[in-house]
């Protein structure tokens, strides 16, 4: 009888999201679902705020006033997609604090992107432009996801990531019309950072293990080399009209299908920065353990301040 | 020290003037003040509102979602109760 009951739920679940009715924190969800979802919508929230930590490295070095407010907003908007997305976990019963010391304690992943280096300034530009819009397109079908408040969360970023991408190509743009010092140095970050950007999308489709169910959840809606296609056929001409090279030898327009063929992905450089092995993993999680050590004290003084003036309210009334 | 987390709380934004406040997500913070602060930081960074409301989670009382059938089935069988039950002879206006 019981197995019964679960069965004709989970056989009510998934004609709900066949039918695209979006599926809300306290409805039935089987198990696997609500598990995936932690595990998705967390390793998003860490991405997001690790991914503060590559362009925090250029804050007091950026060129002028105007950059370095651009890149405080932008870092700031970083931190506030991380917020949104920890919401958005708490609400499938998961402990905000625990998931963030799954990321502290090297339990949970996050987007292998930020751990590549930002070496130069040109890289605050290749940032934007590359790895947020490649964060674009992953995120826009995400705004349909079937779970609603990860969806809700994703129409807030998306809008903002705009910007970010936006504020990036005009960084490009102006070093790639600059002088030939300044080309170069958007050439070089174009080198360093093309190739990682298309990693970004995850492995082929055939080694995916995770695909095949998340669609059919509708959790996701684009398989990873779909958009990954997206994306280099959206970039390609970007790079072309502001006189850039993208790095690779195989990448040629194909009149047949319409889109960009391109080069073999380096599958084993993907998996080494997965599994640790990358130039920042290190310093990375350590920098995050250190900015909740050190941030101990501010939150037990809010809560110490937080119960003396609940304890002053409580005299004066 | 001690490990005490932060409460949540639900955020209502009323995005302008003659709206009403709307839900826009939730946070943690130490007091409702607080909470009031965090709230324009995480969620009206770009002129999304012009009034906040904040309410601890706990304090919300929600209606069971696997109950929103009988919840709501009186609605459904009074059709009555909507204009275009009812047939209107042709040639009368304004109604």
């Amino acid at each position: 009888m019981e197995k019964e009951n679960l069965e004709a739920l989970d056989r009510n679940f998934q004609d709900k999201i066949d039918r695209e009715i979006r599926i809300e924190p306290k409805d039935y969800m089987p198990d696997a679902y609500r598990k995936t979802l932690i595990r998705q919508i967390s390793q998003h929230a860490h991405s997001e705020i690790v991914g503060q930590l590559p362009e925090a490295n250029w804050v007091t070095r950026a060129p002028n006033l105007r950059r370095k407010a651009v890149l405080l907003a932008k870092i700031q908007d970083e931190a506030g997609h991380g917020l949104y997305l920890y919401s958005a976990v708490e609400t499938l019963g998961a402990d905000r604090e625990d998931t963030i010391d799954d990321l502290n304690e090297g339990r949970a992943k996050y987007s292998s992107i930020f751990n590549y280096p930002t070496l130069s300034w040109a890289d605050m530009g290749m940032v934007g432009w590359l790895v947020d819009g490649a964060a674009i397109m992953n995120q826009v079908p995400l705004c349909r996801c079937s779970y609603g408040p990860y969806a809700r969360a994703m129409v807030r970023v998306c809008k903002e990531e705009s910007f970010h991408q936006r504020q990036g190509f005009e960084i490009v743009t102006q070093l790639a019309n600059g002088t030939p010092e300044q080309k170069e140095m958007a050439q070089e970050s174009l080198n360093r950072w093309w190739w990682p950007a298309l990693m970004m999308f995850g492995p082929n489709d055939a080694d995916s293990t995770h695909t095949a169910q998340s669609m059919a959840w509708k959790i996701k809606r684009n398989t990873n080399d779909e958009l990954r296609q997206m994306f280099v056929d959206a970039t390609v001409p970007q790079a072309d009209l502001i006189g850039l090279k993208i790095p690779d030898k195989d990448l040629k327009f194909n009149e047949e299908t319409g889109h960009y063929d391109f080069g073999e992905i380096d599958w084993d450089e993907f998996w080494q920065v997965v599994k640790g092995y990358g130039h920042c993993n290190n310093e990375r999680v350590t920098a995050r353990k250190k900015a909740k050590e050190d941030g101990a004290w501010v939150r037990e003084a809010a809560n110490v301040y937080a119960e003396k003036r609940a304890q002053r309210n409580k005299k004066v009334s | 020290m001690s490990k005490k987390e932060w409460p949540l709380w639900e955020v209502f934004i009323r995005s302008k003037q003659g709206l009403s406040h709307k839900h826009a997500g939730s946070l943690r913070a130490a007091d409702a003040e607080m909470a009031v602060n965090n709230a324009r930081d995480v969620y009206t960074r770009r002129s999304e509102g012009i009034s906040i409301w904040v309410v601890e989670s706990v304090n919300v009382v929600a209606s069971d979602p696997s109950e929103a059938g009988p919840m709501f089935e009186p609605a459904n069988s009074k059709a009555y109760r909507h204009p275009t039950f009812y047939e209107v002879p042709e040639g009368i206006k304004h109604m």
